[in-house]
This record gives C-alpha cells, sequence and structure tokens, in this order.
C-alpha cells in the first residue's frame, strides 16, 4: 500500500506540473490581459493607473521570468497574490474549500442515496415498469443543464413552497445546502442509476450467482452477500469519477447559487485573466480528483479482497 | 477674498435646476421614473436591508481604495464615506463629510471644515488629517489606486505621485477639522470626491493589517462579515454622523450577478432590492403588483458603436453620418432591449448636466443615408468587421442593425470576442468598429475628453482629431461663469453629434425592483446599484423585522 502511495504522490506532482505549466503559458498567450479586463468594466479605468498596475504586478516581465518566479514560489508553497483582490491566493482559497467540500459531500452522498437503488432496484425489475420509470428519470437528470434544474428548483421550493432559501451561503446550515446539493447531484445521481444498472444486470449473469441459486440461497441472502458487494465494485470507479470532479463541475452551480466555493472563485478569476487565482483554483480541483482517485483506488482493496496492486 | 458655498444653498440650488431639468427631460419622454409614488409617511426604524450587488460573484477588494470594479461600489458606501455624495433628489454631487466648503476668489482653492460629529467605526473622530492621509495614500508613489486620476489635478500631486516631492503642495491642513485643496485648473471638486475610490479611511485600521478583511470606515454600517463569494453583512453605526441614521439596523448584500436567481429571490421575498435584466424588466412592468416598485433610472453609461477614423471609410464625417441617418434605433430599442433603453440624442446622457433638451436625435432616413455615401463616393457602399461581445447590447444590436446597413449597401461582418480582448483591440486600433457602453458622467467635461485629441488612445478611442473641439473643451475648463460653461458644454456635445465618431444607440435605462415595503430607494443615475442606505426604511410588513 505505501508503494501504490508513493507512486501515485510521484504522478500527481507530474500531474500538477503539467497542469499549471499549461494553464500558466495558455493564459499568458491568449488575448485579453488582467488589466484589459479591467478596462472592460462598467467604470474606465485611466491608462495612468492600468500602467502604473502593470508595474507593480511585475505583468510586464518576460513570460519565462514570470514563470519560473511562479514555480519557484509554489515550490515553498506560496501560491502568490491575487492581481485581483491584492490577497495571498492562499488565504482566498482556504475560505472556500470548505465550502465547496461540503457542497461535493453532500452531492455525492444525494447521488449516491437516489442513484445507487434506483439502477438496483430497475436491474432486479428488468424489462417492469419500474425498470422503464427509474431509466426515463436517469435519462432525464442526465439530460438537464444543471442551471436550467437549479432553477426549476428555486421556483419550486423557495417561490411557491417557501421551503428553502433561494440562493447564498446562510450560516453555513443545511437549509442553504440542499438546493445546490441536489442541483449538482442530480447528473452523477442519473448517471449512478444507470452505471449501478448494468453492473448489476451484468453480476447477475456471473456463474457464481447461477451456482448460489442453484444451491438453494435465499434471495435477500443473494442480493445482500454477493449481488450487492460484487456490482458495487464496478460501482466504485463511477462514484470515485464523479466525486473527483464535482469541485470543477460545480461552478454553474456555486455562480447561481451564491455559493462561495472554489468553482465561482475560477469562473471570476478566468473572467478578470487573474493567474494565480485561476492556478490556485485549479491547483486545488486537480489535487482534490488526485486525493478521491487515490482513495477510490485503496477503497477497492476493501471491497474487492482480490484485487492486488503490484 | 473668498466665496462661501453653503451645502444647502448648494442643494436647493441644484434642486431647483434639475426640477427645471426633469421637467424639460420629461417633455422629451427621457426622465427618470419612479413608479411607486414617493414616501411621505415618517421613516420607521429597524430591521434587515437586504440588497445585491448585482455584477459578478464575488468582490474585488474591501479597501474602497483598491477596488476598480462597480461591484465593489456598490457596497463600499455602506461602510465608507467621501467628501462629496451623489444626491439624486438634486441630480448632483453635495458636500457629505464636508460641513462647509469655501472656494477661492481665483476658483483653484477649496477650502472645508468637517462636521464636527464624524467618527470612525473604531471610535476616534474623523479629523482634517484622516482626509491629507488619505488622498496621500492614494497617491503615494509606485502606488496604482484607481482614485490617481480623481487627485492628480491637486497641485503638487503628479511630483508626489512621482517620487519627486515629500508632500503633496495643494493639500493643507488649517485646523484639525479644516483643510484646503488647491488644484492646477477649474475644477468641480464634487464630481472628483463623491466616488467610494476616495474614501476617507483611518490610518490605523489601515495599517493595522487586517483591513482586507475587516474594513473601517466611518459610513453608516459597520463591517460584520464578509462571505467571500457570496454575501458581505454590517451592523447599524450608532455614531454615524448623520442624526438618526441609518434607519436599518442592519444591511447584508447578496453578491452574485445571475439575474434569473435575483428575479426568483425578490419573488420569493429574500430579497428587499434589485436591479433587473431585460427578460425580467418585461415582465415585471406587465404585472400589476411588481410594477409598482419600478424605479427606471437613466444611467450616465451612452451605448454606441465605435469607429476608428483611422481606417477608411470612417475618417469621412458623411460615412459617419450616413450610419446613424441608416439606422432605426426605435425599432431595435422596443423589440430587441425591450425598451429598457433612452434612445440617445448625444454623447451627453440624459441625467448629464450638459444633456441639451432642444436637441433631436439622427432620424431613421436611408433615403439621406444613400446620398451622403454617394457624396463620400460610396454608391456601392463598403464592408466593415465590427467588434463585439456576445451580449444583447453588442452582437444582438450589430445584427439588429445589419438589414438596416445592408439596405443603404453597407455590410457589417461581426467579430465575437470576449470583453477584455474587445478592450486591448480597440486600445491598439486594431479594431475597426465596436460596440461598447462608456461611463459619460456626472462631470460632463470628463466624458468629452473620450474625443479629446490629446488623450490616449485608450480614452480617445475613436483617435478623434479635432482642435477646434479640444479647444471647446478647454474653454470650457477654463469658464467659472457656469452659465457659459453650460452653454459650451453643449455646444462641443453637439459638435460631437455633428461629427458623428460614432453612431448613437442609447442610455442605459436601469431599472431597480423593490419591493412595497421599503422606502427611500433613490435611484442613483451615476450607478443604480449604488443606493444611499443610510436612508433607506423598512416599514411594519417587512419580513426582516
Amino acid at each position: 500500500m505505501l508503494q501504490l502511495l508513493l507512486r501515485r504522490l510521484a504522478q500527481a506532482a507530474l500531474t500538477v506540473f503539467i497542469v499549471i505549466s499549461l494553464v500558466f503559458v495558455l493564459f499568458s498567450v491568449i488575448p485579453g490581459t488582467f488589466t484589459s479586463s479591467l478596462q472592460a468594466d462598467k467604470r474606465d479605468v485611466s491608462q495612468d493607473v492600468i500602467e502604473r498596475l502593470e508595474d507593480e504586478l511585475g505583468l510586464n516581465d518576460p513570460l519565462p521570468v514570470r514563470f519560473a518566479n511562479y514555480v519557484t514560489d509554489l515550490a515553498q508553497g506560496d501560491l502568490g497574490v491575487s492581481y485581483a483582490t491584492r490577497r495571498p491566493v492562499s488565504d482566498m482559497l482556504s475560505g472556500r474549500i470548505w465550502a465547496s467540500f461540503k457542497l461535493a459531500c453532500a452531492a455525492i452522498f444525494f447521488a449516491v442515496c437516489v442513484g445507487l437503488p434506483l439502477g438496483f432496484i430497475a436491474a432486479i425489475r428488468q424489462g417492469s415498469w419500474i425498470d422503464t420509470a427509474a431509466m426515463t428519470f436517469a435519462v432525464s437528470g442526465l439530460s438537464i443543464p444543471g442551471f436550467w434544474a437549479g432553477l426549476l428548483l428555486m421556483y419550486l421550493f423557495s417561490l411557491k413552497l417557501h421551503l428553502l432559501p433561494t440562493f447564498g451561503y446562510g450560516s453555513g446550515g443545511l437549509s442553504h445546502l440542499i438546493l445546490p446539493a441536489i442541483t449538482l447531484g442530480i447528473a452523477p445521481m442519473a448517471l449512478l442509476a444507470r452505471t449501478t444498472r448494468a453492473a448489476v444486470l451484468e453480476t447477475l449473469n456471473a456463474d457464481f450467482i447461477r451456482t448460489a441459486r442453484s444451491k438453494g440461497m435465499s434471495e435477500r441472502r443473494l442480493v445482500t452477500r454477493h449481488l450487492a458487494r460484487n456490482a458495487f465494485v464496478l460501482v466504485l470507479t463511477t462514484i470515485g469519477l464523479q466525486f473527483g470532479s464535482m469541485l470543477g463541475g460545480s461552478v454553474v452551480i456555486e455562480k447561481l447559487f451564491a455559493w462561495p466555493g472554489v468553482g465561482s472563485l475560477l469562473i471570476d478569476s478566468v473572467g478578470l485573466r487573474d493567474i494565480p487565482a485561476v492556478q490556485g483554483a485549479i491547483l486545488v480541483i486537480v489535487l482534490f480528483f488526485l486525493l478521491i482517485n487515490t482513495l477510490v483506488d485503496l477503497a477497492y482493496l476493501v471491497v474487492d479482497p482480490r484485487i492486488r496492486y503490484n | 477674498m473668498t466665496r462661501k458655498i453653503d451645502p444647502m444653498l448648494i442643494s436647493r440650488r441644484r434642486i431647483l435646476t434639475a426640477m427645471l431639468a426633469s421637467t424639460a427631460l420629461a417633455a422629451t419622454g427621457f426622465a427618470p421614473m419612479v413608479a411607486r409614488a414617493q414616501d411621505s409617511a415618517e421613516p420607521q426604524t429597524g430591521g434587515k436591508l437586504r440588497l445585491v450587488a448585482p455584477y459578478g460573484s464575488a468582490l474585488q477588494s474591501l479597501d474602497p481604495h483598491a477596488t476598480y470594479e462597480s461591484q465593489d461600489m456598490a457596497v463600499s458606501k455602506a461602510f465608507h464615506r467621501s467628501l462629496y455624495v451623489w444626491d439624486s433628489a438634486s441630480n448632483s454631487v453635495v458636500p457629505d463629510l464636508a460641513a462647509e466648503v469655501e472656494q477661492s476668489e481665483d476658483g483653484k482653492t477649496f477650502t472645508y471644515r468637517l462636521h464636527d460629529n464624524i467618527y470612525f467605526h473604531n471610535g476616534r473622530q474623523v479629523t482634517a488629517d484622516d482626509v491629507i492621509w488619505s488622498f496621500t495614500r492614494i497617491l503615494s508613489p509606485g502606488s496604482s489606486f484607481s482614485g490617481i486620476p480623481n487627485l492628480s489635478g491637486i497641485v503638487g500631486a503628479r511630483d508626489f505621485l512621482d517620487g519627486n516631492a515629500d508632500q503633496i503642495e495643494g493639500l493643507k491642513q488649517i485646523d484639525d477639522l479644516s483643510f484646503s485643496i488647491t488644484f492646477d485648473g477649474f475644477v468641480e471638486p464634487g464630481y472628483l470626491l463623491f466616488d467610494a475610490v476616495t474614501s476617507i479611511l483611518p490610518k490605523e485600521a489601515v495599517d493595522g493589517g487586517d483591513f482586507l478583511s475587516n474594513p473601517v470606515g466611518c459610513g453608516p454600517f459597520v463591517f460584520a462579515e464578509h462571505i467571500e463569494g457570496s454575501r458581505i453583512s454590517g451592523t447599524k453605526f450608532d455614531k454615524y454622523y448623520k442624526q438618526g441614521k441609518p434607519y436599518a439596523d442592519e444591511i447584508e448584500f447578496t453578491i452574485t450577478d445571475d439575474y434569473s436567481a435575483l428575479d426568483l429571490a425578490f419573488r420569493a421575498g429574500e430579497l428587499d432590492a434589485t436591479v433587473l435584466g431585460e427578460s425580467a424588466y418585461v415582465l415585471y412592468t406587465q404585472d400589476p403588483e411588481l410594477s409598482k416598485g419600478l424605479i427606471e433610472i437613466a444611467e450616465m453609461f451612452t451605448r454606441h458603436m465605435g469607429m476608428n477614423l483611422e481606417v477608411e471609410p470612417f475618417g469621412d464625417v458623411r460615412v459617419r453620418q450616413a450610419i446613424n441617418y441608416a439606422i432605426d434605433r426605435d425599432i431595435i430599442i422596443e423589440k430587441l432591449l425591450k425598451n429598457k433603453a433612452f434612445k440617445a440624442v448625444g454623447w451627453l446622457p440624459t441625467p448629464s448636466s450638459g444633456f441639451d433638451p432642444d436637441r433631436a436625435p439622427y432620424p431613421f432616413d436611408p433615403e439621406k443615408a444613400k446620398a451622403l455615401l454617394d457624396e463620400a463616393g460610396l454608391s456601392d457602399g463598403f464592408e466593415f468587421e465590427a467588434w463585439v461581445t456576445d451580449s444583447t447590447s453588442s452582437l444582438g444590436v450589430l445584427q439588429a442593425m445589419t438589414p438596416y446597413l445592408a439596405a443603404v449597401g453597407i455590410t457589417a461582418t461581426p467579430k465575437v470576442v470576449e470583453a477584455g480582448v474587445l478592450v486591448d483591440a480597440i486600445n491598439s486600433g486594431e479594431a475597426t468598429a465596436w460596440f461598447r457602453s462608456n461611463g459619460t458622467g456626472p462631470d460632463p467635461i470628463s466624458a468629452l475628453r473620450s474625443f479629446d485629441s490629446r488623450q490616449p488612445r485608450s480614452k480617445n478611442r475613436a483617435a478623434y482629431n479635432d482642435p477646434a473641439f479640444d479647444a471647446m473643451l478647454d474653454e470650457a475648463l477654463g469658464t467659472t461663469d457656469p452659465d457659459k460653461r453650460l452653454a459650451l458644454i453643449r455646444q462641443a456635445d453637439g459638435h460631437i453629434f455633428e461629427q458623428a465618431p460614432v453612431w448613437f444607440h442609447n442610455y442605459n435605462k436601469a431599472v431597480l425592483a423593490t419591493q412595497p415595503w421599503v422606502h427611500g430607494v433613490d435611484g442613483n443615475v451615476t450607478e443604480a446599484a449604488i443606493i444611499e442606505v443610510d436612508s433607506v426604511w423598512l416599514d411594519e410588513n417587512a419580513p426582516s423585522r
């Protein structure tokens, strides 16, 4: 296991370096700069201020110099200072990581709690109206854009039923979390339902299931002891991938719900060409993805003892 | 000898002027409109004001000197104050922290005396020293604060900014509460010193280390909490210098630019006021209840299609005029923009002091357009590329214009880019034509400098070169007689209108929706989202009471 962790660590370091290099170079060569984004605001920032700002932020330095400075600082754990807020990027992220993590956990919780049983029941009742209804629901969940689903939920639960707040973070409690979590969780839920159905159907046709049945094992025992556990190994990958990509995938949902997460920071920073903040946000998203995938790999060992990493 | 300017007299005079101007504007159909009858009831105290910062999903900075974004301005006035403030009732800037203002005989020095009951949220009294320190901070060598242009006209400011002087010559402290500011030329200091970027801040709090996360000002509310990307809140400042204000106990701004979500939250009663987008505006005007709370404001922003006069055939005034004659603005404003705009009749917008209510817009006259193109030797028309963003007011308007232009032989091809890229293309001279909204107030002379040939390309984007026009502006600036100055400003605006370096489209109609329980919301023409929050109050029906 230690060997696996070390290998993953080395892979993560390489991945992070490639990603930050690509982002840095990309944002430095595409049209538009931080200062031009300021001039695009309703307020006109004077050229004099723009030139002073460029000097102050070192934006006129050659690209290799800026990149070398960035990498050197990063190696020392310094994510730099945001062009826009003049605050350390690490400070900006620290306030947002928890909000994003909380939202991602709640969304994956919703997806697993609804998607897994839905897919399982659909597979067990293959061809029945339950199967058809469940898969129609799943396909709909995959088809509806997140922001549209969010608006519909806002309309229903806030405007019509007055049960939940429309948007915002509140005091960080459950009431503000429910709508964005469901919105973010709908697509993974639908995907999980379909994946679970396929995995259960595949497992149902396996030899050991037939053998267990022929030995006279009860259906309840068959499902809980053999079917669920074996199908779950296949579903685990989907859960890991969906959970891992939630920080990056929550950009639109965070904006819609005024949720103070890493995703909304990323999209604002991209618009502003605030490269240090973009880099910081992407770094968090990439590291989260890598961490979740490593945890999923470790979870395989627990769920299926036959799996070995050499 | 000095001339004493009583703030109240200024207000009264300007209110009268504004009333006359409003009457004139109403006659032209451009008057800002408040749908609900003005409140006559006695203001009530208490409750939580729930407003919105609607131009992004984050604030850039809680330091008002260090911000460049409109988004932050919507919030700043709740926590900070400046020497002047925009007064929507009189449609002008009026002294705020200053109790008295005296102007010297030569018109260049202004002596201020602060109210003696202004305190920062940390309990310390605001003194003249704080004003001097705040302005000195903005102009400190090597700084890049956005208020630099506002203060760079002070005598010695440039030398100080460039590190060639130890202090700013034109800033003088007289006593604890008095100081003077001397400018290089004739200016209206109110236009320069009302913005949040020139807020008066306490040195000890700014230097304290946590000002960016715990700002201290002398505004009506004390900073309470900022959840980045979601909300910022404050509580009533009991020692606020305006007695009895603010009326609300708390304030909270939701930070989001998602207008669909804002619409739903407003309808659900979770916001007391919000800014409306075009589609919501149509629905609200058609709703008998929601329409009662609408405040429509002709903001000081002029939307236009800019033309690069260094690229032919836009160097020819007849071509530019032809474009202005060729397009039916009324149809575009009505059908595309859902009447959420006022037709432009010049560079200076309707609420500007320099607006000429007697000027008629370019009529829709394709025959005249064709004749002008014939005169310019372009009987077969011409083609050009227009740089646009993908917004309705940019790409949408270009697409609506296209058939009109085609009818007179002009082919416009859109080049869709991001807003920042558009700015770069304009400033570098790469763009041939572009769609943009320019801030055109409240200082009319500053707004007209957009066509001053001595300005950098980032200001004079059309590369308009007309020494006669430059001279008009200089003469207006050098004139102390307000009537003569106004006449010169209107003459200059009329000149630009005739020369048509842009296609004059519209002045943005900003629309605020307010709940029935909210009172005292002003219609700020400089920026609708900046509400003078110390005067807003909530009646007994407010859910937050």
